[in-house]
């Protein structure tokens, strides 16, 4: 496997989080570049790229930059999107801990792009030791002068998965309960206060450095076609030796899992894995045989590749108690706003309960699958969607286990 | 009892005020700033933030109970927060919660931690604890007296 580091090129630096050990080792370089091109140029610059959102969605960068208005009378302001909540997800942290002058180098060419004088980061609740890493590498940027005609501060979340979800997350920004907002008909920008925002996952913008320092075709050179460039996958669950590991878009999952992970755990068989963060779906181990880890190799099998952190399940897994343990997340979490999605989480949650506690009937699978399609599509974000997709992934792959337990 | 801002907290306070658009963006923050100062977030510190960030109460009340981290009962207890999701679930976390029923704390089952690649997992006054076992939980709590 070919070994690549763009965001993880300083995460075995010893120190790398202070500022001098960074500069000693390029932070800051593309700083001089950057006031010898114009906002636009960049945009087109990272449009070339083919950069890609990794917070989950992997909807194109430069696009999303584009919609940003060059003037305007009112401030545009950049977020950066640190809740990191997805289970199976623990990758921003490397960033924020390990270098976080990459990620503030991004926000800085962030934000000459789209003209933002402010850039918040929300990072959640949990995080408040690595927030802590992150403000001590933004202080002493202030100190050096490098932060100070663009402002960046970092806002603490308070346990709430949903604001993960952009609009839910500028809704808590503004100081309010964390709940998904109505999606616009056409692409615009996002609003805080009314103004225009651009939000971008942490990793997202760590990988804009390179782009900047090396150019779009650099990028390119990693990755295939349609997914470009990097990403930083990792994995949990049953492997040897789990984490986090910087691998190119394209590559075999069970290249991956084997070579960065040391294989499965105590040499057992493989049965299943959840691709890439709790909401993508499962695979079985025949499937992790075969698949690319890219965008669209997860898509053509109905599944997503999410964050990119793969959760590994190995032959004594209970499927049925595997998402019996996603849904009370899910049911948990649900932020209430609508019928189909706060009532829907608790009735599969509760009928995946009764299956496992071995009190279910095949009505229960058949209703199981019916609530499903009703959370399906009439609700305001994607989150009840997602679950409706996880409990398919799982009867359409893992039905026979379900039926045992019955 | 009445609450009121310590100083120090006023100073930050009145220095945040210049860094959002708009007050109301205050709200977590003092939130959290409550917690801190008292371990909880009482009806008199919720009319307090109101005023500072000039939003009525009843909303800050709406915002603090979405929020789990926020506490709004005093607890005399030391809390521990066990993850219960997937990847901790796989790895081991009941045995967690198994040991941690021997001790005199306030287990609360929360989702990831966003430490899955080193589960099983518990954070307790903002730290996390990884690559649990039993004994090594008996040792951290142990050494939190
Ligand atoms: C339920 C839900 C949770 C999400 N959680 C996160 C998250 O924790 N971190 C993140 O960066 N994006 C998360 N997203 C995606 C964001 O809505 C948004 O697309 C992303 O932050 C945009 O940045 P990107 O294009 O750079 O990925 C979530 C989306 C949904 C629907
Ligand atoms: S789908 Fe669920 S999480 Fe999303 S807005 Fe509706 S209730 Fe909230
Ligand atoms: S599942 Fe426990 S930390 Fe992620």
């Amino acid at each position: 496997m070919r070994e690549v580091a763009i965001v993880s090129r300083k995460f075995a630096v010893e120190n790398s989080h202070t500022l001098s050990v960074a500069q000693a080792h390029g932070a800051y370089k593309t700083l001089e570049k950057l006031h010898t091109l114009a906002p636009l140029e960049i945009i087109e610059i990272i449009k070339e790229s083919g950069l890609r959102g990794k917070g989950g969605g992997g909807a194109p960068a430069g696009a999303k930059w584009a919609l940003m208005p060059q003037e305007s009378e009112r401030p545009s302001f950049v977020v950066i999107n640190c809740d990191e909540s997805e289970p199976g997800t623990f990758k921003d942290r490397q960033i924020i801990t390990k270098d976080p002058h990459l990620l503030i180098e991004g926000i800085l060419i962030t934000c000459y792009a789209v003209k933002a004088k402010h850039a918040y980061v929300y990072i959640r609740g949990e995080y408040a030791q690595y927030q802590d890493v992150l403000q001590g590498a933004v202080d002493e940027a202030y100190v050096a002068g490098i932060l100070g005609e663009v402002d960046v501060t970092l806002h603490r979340g308070a346990g709430a998965y949903i604001c993960g979800e952009k609009s839910a997350l500028l809704e808590s920004l503004e100081g309010k309960r964390g709940h998904p907002r109505l999606k616009p008909k056409q692409p615009e920008p996002e609003w805080y206060f009314g103004n225009p925002t651009l939000v971008n996952n942490v990793e997202t913008i760590a990988s804009v450095p390179f782009i900047m320092e090396h150019g779009a075709a650099a990028y390119r050179a990693y990755g295939t076609e349609k997914s470009p460039g990097t990403l930083l996958f990792a994995m949990s669950g049953h492997v040897e030796k789990p984490g986090v590991y910087e691998a190119e878009f394209g590559v075999s999952m069970m290249d991956y899992i084997n070579h960065y992970g040391g294989g499965m755990k105590n040499g057992k068989k493989l049965k299943a894995v959840i691709p890439g963060g709790a909401s993508t779906g499962v695979m079985t181990a025949a499937e992790a045989d075969n698949v690319q880890l890219d965008y669209e190799s997860l898509r053509s099998m109905g599944l997503s590749l999410g964050t990119g952190g793969m959760i590994v399940m190995d032959e004594d897994t209970c499927m049925v108690s595997v998402l019996k343990n996603l849904l009370e997340f899910y049911h948990e979490e649900s932020c209430g706003q609508c019928t189909p999605c706060r009532e829907g989480t608790g009735w599969v949650d509760k009928l995946v309960g009764k299956i496992l506690d071995k009190r279910g009937s095949s009505e229960d699978i058949d209703k199981l699958l019916e609530v499903a399609e009703t959370m399906n599509g009439k609700t305001i974000c994607v989150f009840a969607p997602a679950v409706s997709a996880v409990i398919v992934s799982f009867l359409s792959r893992f039905r026979d286990e379900f039926e045992a337990a019955l | 009892m009445s609450f009121c801002f310590n100083d120090a907290n006023v100073a930050k306070i009145e220095a945040l005020k210049k860094r959002y658009p708009s007050a109301q963006a205050l709200s977590l923050p003092c939130l959290w700033m409550v917690q801190y100062q008292e371990g909880y977030i009482s009806l008199d510190a919720i009319d307090v933030i109101a005023e500072v960030t000039d939003t009525p109460a009843m909303e800050i009340y709406r915002v603090a109970t979405f929020y789990t981290m926020f506490h709004l009962e005093p607890t005399t207890q030391k809390r521990v927060l066990v993850c219960k999701t997937l990847s901790c679930k796989l790895c081991g976390s009941d045995a967690v919660l198994e040991q941690l029923k021997k001790h005199d704390v306030l287990v609360e089952h929360v989702e990831c931690l966003g430490s899955c690649g080193t589960a099983p997992v518990m954070q307790i006054d903002d730290v996390n604890y990884e690559n649990l076992t039993p004994t090594k939980v008996d040792a951290i709590v142990e050494g939190l007296r």
